[in-house]
């Protein structure tokens, strides 16, 4: 039985710069970087020396805890560099490509879950399936209770789904074939309820869920939090549809190939449009001469939840998206003068989500960081059973406790995103989530 | 703008660490960050963050108390002058003569306000080496509004200094206090100096120098039985209107009912604050005008019966209006839950007018606020666990059902 979500806290911030449906011409990068970063908790292990020849899906680094868990290389080439921080900490691994890239061949022969996990793990495929609560890579002992796919994006800027993923239906297929082995529970895939998709419409072997609303509706904690929310104890396992459906070719063709469909967005873009592309690609030839002059911030990532980098930097494992602002390291004079300068809400300011227009927003605080005064503001961004200021605080004074009772499983720092745009006292919650869900993997696991 | 930025950028190093001035850093930045918003930069999670923050919230407040502030300056001068024309000392006057001096009048005691309660906050600011929170922007026109014209200016020197230290300050300061400072500054008043806060004669400037002229305001006159010189006296346009002696910005519905559509529309007061207030009260009136009668006869209740009769005007005086809008709704001390909000409201309305009539207490709306922002927290304390209790009892569910399986 399927059941629709209708949300109605939240927001649609509507940027100027989202991607139009074409394909940009761009010569492939030369050198690809893994970045043990992009794997919240994990602490790698190199497999690899400088050097080396690699084949695409082989080893590059695994987790030091669980040296089941793999990360492989997603082009062919040479290791040619290992970037090093304060430490000696990995930041990178670089390799540079071959011109025609080789690919090692995995066990597609994958009938049992044991096997079906072995073959994900061999190919570092593994990382693209993470857990709730906490938001990490699941860890394969575990028995999931559900497994839970957002095919719905309602980010600002992201990617059409629709557009990204054409001709990858059987790939997608597959996918689903290969994680329903992975539970005993149901597959659940949420699309967006107020238009159909031509992907996931004859998607079969999962539980359908229409969800219409503003974002956050497409987060897939939203979705969980709405259908079977997670208790303590149990784990719920997500997946997004680009690496379903990398999944899905995984166990077609035996070659881990890690090709994506990615968004070139945001208002710093001449022209935003879509670049096919492998993760991990150097962004350098996707922004070359596609940049408006001035002052940017690049982001691998969407604007809510990306990572910053150089314009020398490389594209997020799980990325699907680059975003470039104008960079707001400017003085305002007069700056907090109502109606002066935008607001999302009705808050002391025109309002964004009403009206049909397209803002540009760059990267200023607009203020500075204060105690929480405001009241209820979070909760009109926040469609979960759960108090967030109540959850924020627990969080900062390191109650293990009273963040289980607020419900710290069923929150990643994500679903805290449009709660942290609207914050009055501008505090950085999603840093804040993420320390307190590091807190309960430490104490609780 | 340029070369205010430039001057500003000119003297900066002085102040910050290492420069001359290094101590003075937070004076200098509450006027460069007054003067311009930061150039910070988000660093992590959302890159993109909304234009509102604490400094335009505060000053939408401020703006919203504007027309009450206005229109308190033309009443002091309006009563001002009405008992100078009834005593046939002044013929006749115009509307501007009593705006002038309404605000001659108000002046000293806004700039006391400020004065005394920004100079304790520099003071912290400086001892703990951060920038001045904007809180004290909104409390400092709060509290010129709530106080009587005649009040001397040292006694409210006092009154700030204690209601900023000892209301804010040793919780550490805007968004730590448990009580509404403002509200602590008059309560300070009221049981520190109560003969300039009550009777007859303060409320009106220069009351006290006139014999036989009473200023007394509509609840104390009611309080005392003299039922028939208020209705005399003032209709329920006039309440409405607020042409009644009281506190300088208290006594106008019409203006503070202006600023309550501000703070809605820019959603800055919570409006379920506001509604159940209203609610609670409306309610509690009609019971006294349901029940005065049974009540009051033949039982020693019989001097509230004028209070009971006045029914829903009780919404018009004494400061409800005043006190719902803008002290109830003040985030820091009211509840913070949605549910927790619409019970917090309903039981200041509510409780308002109960103490209001049975004891006789016109000060009962600034006490009962005091009174639930203490009682804020318990309530959403009962709220959040509510909460708690379904998160738990899915845990529970699943074990019983595990357990039968």
């Amino acid at each position: 039985m399927s059941q629709d979500i209708r949300i109605k806290r939240g927001v649609d911030i509507k940027l100027v710069g989202k991607a139009e449906k074409m394909f940009a011409n761009v010569p492939q990068a030369t050198v690809f970087a893994l970045r043990p970063d992009d794997f919240h908790g994990v602490t790698p292990k190199l497999a690899v020396k400088e050097g080396a020849q690699v084949n695409a899906g082989d080893t590059l680094f695994y987790s030091k805890y669980d040296d089941r868990i793999k990360f492989t290389s997603p082009v062919s080439g040479e290791v040619t560099e290992i970037v090093r921080g304060a430490k000696r900490k990995i930041l990178e691994v670089k390799v540079l490509v071959d011109s025609e890239i080789t690919y090692k061949e995995f066990n597609t022969n994958a009938s049992s879950k044991e096997e079906v996990i072995e073959t994900l793990l061999e190919s570092g495929a593994w990382a693209y399936i993470k857990q709730r609560p906490y938001d990490v890579i699941a860890n394969p002992s575990d028995k999931p209770k559900a497994i839970f796919i957002s095919g719905y994006n309602s980010a600002p800027l992201s990617v059409d789904l629709d557009f990204a993923l054409q001709g990858k239906e059987k790939s997608l297929q597959k996918g689903i074939e290969i994680v329903s082995k992975l539970t005993t529970g149901k597959v659940h895939l949420s699309v967006d309820g107020s238009q159909p998709s031509s992907i996931f419409q004859n998607i079969s072997g999962v539980e359908l869920h229409n969800v219409t609303g503003p974002h956050p509706a497409g987060n897939v904690g939203v979705q969980i939090h709405h259908i079977n929310p997670v208790n303590k104890g149990e784990r719920v396992w997500v997946v997004t549809p680009q690496d379903l459906a990398i999944i899905g070719d995984l166990f077609l063709t035996g070659k881990f190939n890690a090709e994506r469909v990615i968004a070139l967005s945001g208002s710093e873009v001449k022209q935003p449009r879509y670049v096919k592309t492998i993760a991990g690609t150097s962004i350098t030839n996707i922004i070359k001469d596609a940049l408006k002059a001035g002052d940017h911030r690049i982001i691998t990532g969407g604007p809510l939840t990306g990572t910053k980098i150089s314009e020398n930097g490389y594209l997020g494992y799980y990325d699907n998206q680059i975003t470039v602002l104008p960079e707001g390291n400017k003085h305002r004079f007069l700056g907090w003068v109502p109606w002066l300068y935008n607001s999302i809400f009705s808050m002391a300011g025109s309002s964004l989500a009403s009206k049909g227009k397209e803002y540009v927003m760059d990267t200023n605080k607009n203020g500075e960081e204060r105690a929480f005064v405001v009241t209820g503001e979070m909760e009109k961004v926040f469609p979960f059973d759960i108090y967030p200021m109540y959850l924020l605080k627990s969080i900062m004074y390191n109650d293990i406790g009273e963040m289980e009772n607020l419900g710290i499983y069923e929150v990643a720092p994500e679903d805290f995103a449009l709660a942290e745009v609207i914050n009055t006292s501008k505090i950085n919650l999603q840093k804040t989530v993420r320390e307190g869900l590091d807190l309960m993997i430490k104490e609780v696991g | 703008m340029k070369f205010l930025r430039d001057a500003l950028d000119g003297i900066k190093p002085n102040f910050i660490s290492g420069g001359k001035w290094e101590k003075w850093n937070p004076v200098f930045e509450t006027f460069e960050t007054f003067l311009f918003t930061p150039d910070h930069v988000t660093t992590s999670g959302s890159h993109i963050r909304d234009g509102v923050d604490m400094k335009r919230l505060m000053t939408v407040v401020v703006l919203a108390l504007f027309p009450a502030l206005f229109f308190g300056m033309y009443n002091i001068g309006y009563f001002h002058f009405e008992q100078l024309v009834a005593i046939g000392q002044l013929p006749s006057y115009t509307f501007m003569e009593a705006f002038l001096f309404g605000l001659w009048k108000m002046l000293p005691i806004i700039i006391v306000s400020y004065g005394v309660g920004l100079g304790i906050e520099f003071i912290f600011a400086m001892f703990y080496g951060h920038s001045i929170h904007e809180g004290y922007f909104v409390t400092g026109m709060l509290i010129p509004l709530i106080v009587p014209v005649d009040l001397p200016l040292w006694m409210l020197a006092v009154a700030i200094v204690f209601g900023v230290v000892i209301g804010k300050e040793i919780f550490g300061g805007t968004g730590m206090n448990i009580l509404n400072p403002a509200l602590v500054v008059r309560a300070f008043l009221f049981f520190a100096y109560p003969t300039f806060m009550s009777g007859d004669k303060v409320w009106v400037a220069g009351a006290s120098e006139i014999d036989g002229m009473s200023g007394a305001t509509i609840l104390g006159q009611l309080g005392s039985g003299a039922e028939a010189v208020v209705a005399q006296s003032y209709s329920v346009m006039d309440m409405f209107i607020g042409l009644i002696p009281g506190s300088i910005g208290e006594t106008s519905t019409l203006a503070i009912l202006m600023g309550a559509v501000v703070l809605l529309l820019a959603g800055v007061a919570s409006w379920r604050i506001m509604l159940s207030g209203v609610i609670g009260a409306g309610i509690m009136s009609a019971l006294f005008l349901l029940w005065g009668g049974a009540l009051t006869d033949a039982s020693a209740l019989i001097g509230l019966k004028p209070l009971m009769d006045f029914g829903f005007n009780h919404l018009l005086v004494g400061g409800f209006a005043f006190g719902l809008v803008f002290m109830a709704t003040d985030p820091v001390s009211a509840t913070q839950t949605n549910t927790g909000k619409w019970i917090y409201g309903f039981l200041i309305g509510f409780l308002s007018i109960l103490l209001r009539v049975l004891n006789g207490f016109p000060e009962a709306v600034m006490l009962v606020i005091l009174l639930l922002n203490v009682f804020a927290p318990t309530i959403d304390h009962y709220v959040v666990q509510a909460s708690v209790k379904r998160r738990n009892k899915r845990v529970e569910d699943r074990i019983k059902k595990a357990l039968s399986a």
